[in-house]
């Protein structure tokens, strides 16, 4: 290794820190790894969001490198396509000075027949420092995390758990609302399928927001008032006096029948039109992960309106991760601290 | 709103007096009268008398009894796709001479009523043609397949007053927990033909001695109660309103009650014909005794009947289902099952209460209030407010059923030939005489 590099990163990044308002080398997660939203005290989440909200202001800069992650390898490995996270990640890696490695399922091994754990052997073998992963799977990234000496960040596991997706949602609606707590925020659609809903509902719910889930019956998971929120199957009643709403992408493959009758029946029942929108808050955030099935879950007219800040949440969606990057680094032996 | 079709109706003033009032909902069962106005009742019970209602009309029902109009939950039609069996505007005359107010219509035609502009055209058929009330059902299921759950909510706005499969009952556990589920958002009831198909497969009649010695592939009980069984678990998965269209045996009495008393939301039907008839009747290979769920044996009948007398089930339809020569006239195995019922449902159902199985008031409630309760149409009583569909039958009269007589395209009727005591004589939907 290179017993200078982190001398060397730190008097590159003593340069920034006054930019920044957040102390440059203070520990913001106490895990190695960024598994899920489920392990993270509300600090923890306060602390995440601040640096991000740093970050957001440097993403706007022309000079946007900052060399806090020089030396380190990130690799992102995704079992899944994902177009935006992925690159949202790889941008994030590389604005941080990392050397940005992608793997996707096609062009690996891992579809000629290796396991999940034979990839992440070989992988463990090149020493990156941080592990990007997301997989079709609910707890692949538990069981990567198991077995690699690296940080582990799960981008997305089957159902579970999306953890940067829900800093990067709460993150914009700090920055529009100044808060979130008591804040009524719906998360709508089919939230059976989606982790986004799932990390979403932990991390709002820890901040103190008022959660409300609306959603068709099919589409809620089993017990799901159980989980905390309020449960709505109508979405008139669910969107009532909301500060927020969050759409949810409903799969293709879900809306002929097997979970919905159709997408014409789900746009007029559970699509955000302006009829729907009008029963929230004059100063509802409209939001959605994408990508988004305009006119079936939400109307186009929506999507691009006033109240809309979708595609705000993707630049957001930088910064956070970023930050996540940077928080599990200085977490790393040799890290900055 | 009253999502069945809005007929003519007749706006006068008219009186009907001198007769015996059965009106369930309000536990009346005395001498009285209805006064009508507008297509709606506004008065009834003992204080309507021929004079002093300013009545432009005054009819003299002599002692009849005068009972709100029959809802028959399950009927079959051939329109859309087989006019020539009975068309909306033929069955409904046949109903219109049963005393049978409001016909719910099933999905099975062809097309299959999947669809919210198929249901519209039910109802706009119904409203140019038919001489009562047509409320439809939707398929559970596009095309009637089992597998994808048609548009619930789309459907019920155009009017559709329950899902159900028609013939078939939802394989599927899977598709029918979706449906349950999704139906329950909506607060749709789903209507089950109960029997499992698999285990019911090539069975022509109920499995037991008789089928033994007809030689004819049986179909157990089983196949019934099992798939009802099931369907119970489903409703107390996921909370939906639940009916078993028509049950044929003791043991899905029992399954029923336990239901019930569970505090599921569970109801169910029976046939007239399963509570009037037996296996027996097939006799020698007789296809109109062919129905579907299979007539079982007499002591089936009889607790299906005292079912009915205490309540657990809860409706009693005709199961209308006309077929033809080429559909009947063949052999046993290879017939269609079904018969025709509309024009004899009250008769026959009236043979229960005078042979002291059925009192009359919870007949007509199982004919009528309890299915406008289920289906949340209006009707079902004679309370002032309500739509003026009554009929009025004299429960003595005796007349021979001869098929060629009927309302009916089809003559398919298990009855022919039977000598009922008791003939509706006369009918009025939305203050309309439509038989008399």
């Amino acid at each position: 290794m290179h017993p200078q590099a982190p001398l060397a990163r730190r008097a590159r990044a003593g340069y920034e820190v006054a930019l920044m308002s957040t102390d440059r080398t203070a520990a913001i997660l106490s895990a190695r790894d960024l598994l899920g939203i489920e392990g993270l005290s509300v600090s923890e989440i306060s602390r995440l969001l601040d640096l991000a909200q740093d970050y957001v202001e440097i993403n706007r800069r022309a000079d946007k490198k900052l060399p806090v992650l020089r030396g380190r390898t990130h690799i992102n490995l995704f079992f899944e396509p994902s177009t935006r996270t992925q690159s949202s990640f790889e941008l994030a890696g590389k604005r941080l000075g990392a050397d940005v490695m992608n793997m996707s399922v096609k062009s690996s091994s891992v579809s000629k027949g290796e396991t999940l754990l034979d990839t992440a052997m070989t992988l463990n073998a090149m020493h990156p420092d941080l592990l990007v992963v997301r997989h079709q799977h609910s707890g692949a990234a538990e069981l990567l995390a198991q077995k690699v000496s690296c940080a582990v960040i799960n981008a997305g596991d089957g159902r579970h758990e999306h953890p940067t997706q829900a800093l990067l949602d709460a993150l914009t609606i700090r920055r529009h609302k100044g808060r979130l707590e008591n804040l009524v925020i719906a998360i709508c659609g089919d939230i059976l399928h989606s982790r986004v809903a799932r990390s979403n509902i932990l991390l709002l719910m820890r901040m103190g927001a008022q959660v409300r889930l609306v959603a068709p019956s099919p589409l809620l998971p089993p017990d799901a008032q159980r989980l905390g929120p309020e449960v709505f199957t109508r979405m008139e009643d669910g969107l009532e006096g909301a500060d927020v709403i969050m759409m949810l992408r409903l799969q293709l493959e879900r809306m002929n029948g097997a979970f919905v009758p159709s997408a014409r029946e789900y746009y007029r029942f559970h699509g955000l039109d302006g009829a729907k929108l009008a029963l929230a808050r004059p100063d509802c955030l409209v939001m959605h992960p994408g990508p988004m099935n305009r006119g079936v879950e939400i109307a186009s007219e929506i999507a691009d309106g006033a109240q809309s800040v979708i595609r705000e949440q993707v630049e957001m969606g930088v910064a956070v991760r970023m930050a996540v990057l940077d928080a599990l680094a200085r977490n790393l032996e040799g890290g900055p601290s | 709103m009253s999502p069945v079709t809005s007929l003519a109706s007749d706006g006068r003033r008219r009186a009907f007096v001198n007769a015996r009032l059965i009106d369930p909902a309000s536990g009346t069962d005395g001498p009285g009268g209805v006064l009508i106005e507008d297509g709606r009742i506004i008065a009834s019970g003992p204080s309507v008398k021929g004079r002093g209602q300013r009545a432009e009309e005054v009819v003299d029902c002599s002692g009849k009894l005068l009972f709100p109009g029959l809802i028959d939950m399950r009927v079959f039609t051939g329109e859309p796709g087989k006019e020539y069996r009975e068309t909306l505007q033929s069955a409904s005359r046949a109903a219109a001479a049963g005393g049978v107010t409001c016909m719910i219509v099933m999905p099975d035609t062809d097309p299959v009523i999947d669809e919210a502009a198929l249901v519209d055209f039910i109802l706009r058929r119904a409203r140019d043609t038919a001489i009562v009330r047509v409320a439809p059902m939707a398929a559970i299921t596009r095309g009637l397949k089992g597998r994808e759950m048609s548009e619930t909510g789309l459907l019920q706005e155009a009017g559709a007053v329950a899902l159900t499969d028609g013939r078939k009952g939802v394989a599927s556990a899977r598709v029918l927990r979706r449906a349950m589920a999704y139906g329950r958002d909506f607060g749709m009831l789903i209507v089950q033909h109960t029997e499992d198909a698999d285990l019911a497969c090539g069975g022509v009649m109920n499995e037991g001695e008789l089928s033994a010695r007809l030689g004819l592939p049986g179909i157990p009980a089983e196949a019934e109660v099992i798939m009802l069984e099931r369907d119970i678990r489903l409703v107390e998965l996921t909370g939906a309103r639940y009916h078993a269209a028509q049950i044929s045996c003791s043991a899905s009495l029992e399954v029923i009650a336990r239901a019930k008393a569970a505090g599921l939301p569970v109801t169910c039907g029976v046939s007239i014909n399963h509570l009037t008839l037996n296996e027996t009747d097939i006799g020698a290979y007789r296809t109109f005794f062919k129905l579907s769920p299979p007539l079982r044996a007499e002591a089936e009948r009889a607790a299906l009947a005292q079912g009915v007398a205490e309540g657990i089930i809860d409706v009693v339809v005709s199961s209308h289902d006309p077929q033809s020569a080429d559909t009947k006239r063949l052999p046993f195995a290879e017939a269609k099952a079904g018969a025709i019922g509309l024009e004899t449902l009250f008769c026959a159902a009236l043979s229960l209460h005078h042979n002291g199985e059925i009192p009359l008031p919870r007949l007509i409630a199982a004919m009528s209030t309890t299915p406008a309760r289920l289906l949340g149409l209006e009707g079902g009583t004679l309370a002032p407010g309500a739509p003026a569909d009554f009929a009025i039958a004299d429960p003595d009269a005796s007349w021979r059923v001869e098929p060629e007589k009927l309302h009916s395209l089809s003559k398919n009727t298990p009855f022919e030939d039977r000598v009922f005591a008791g003939r509706v004589t006369h009918t009025v939907v939305a203050g309309r005489s439509v038989f008399s």
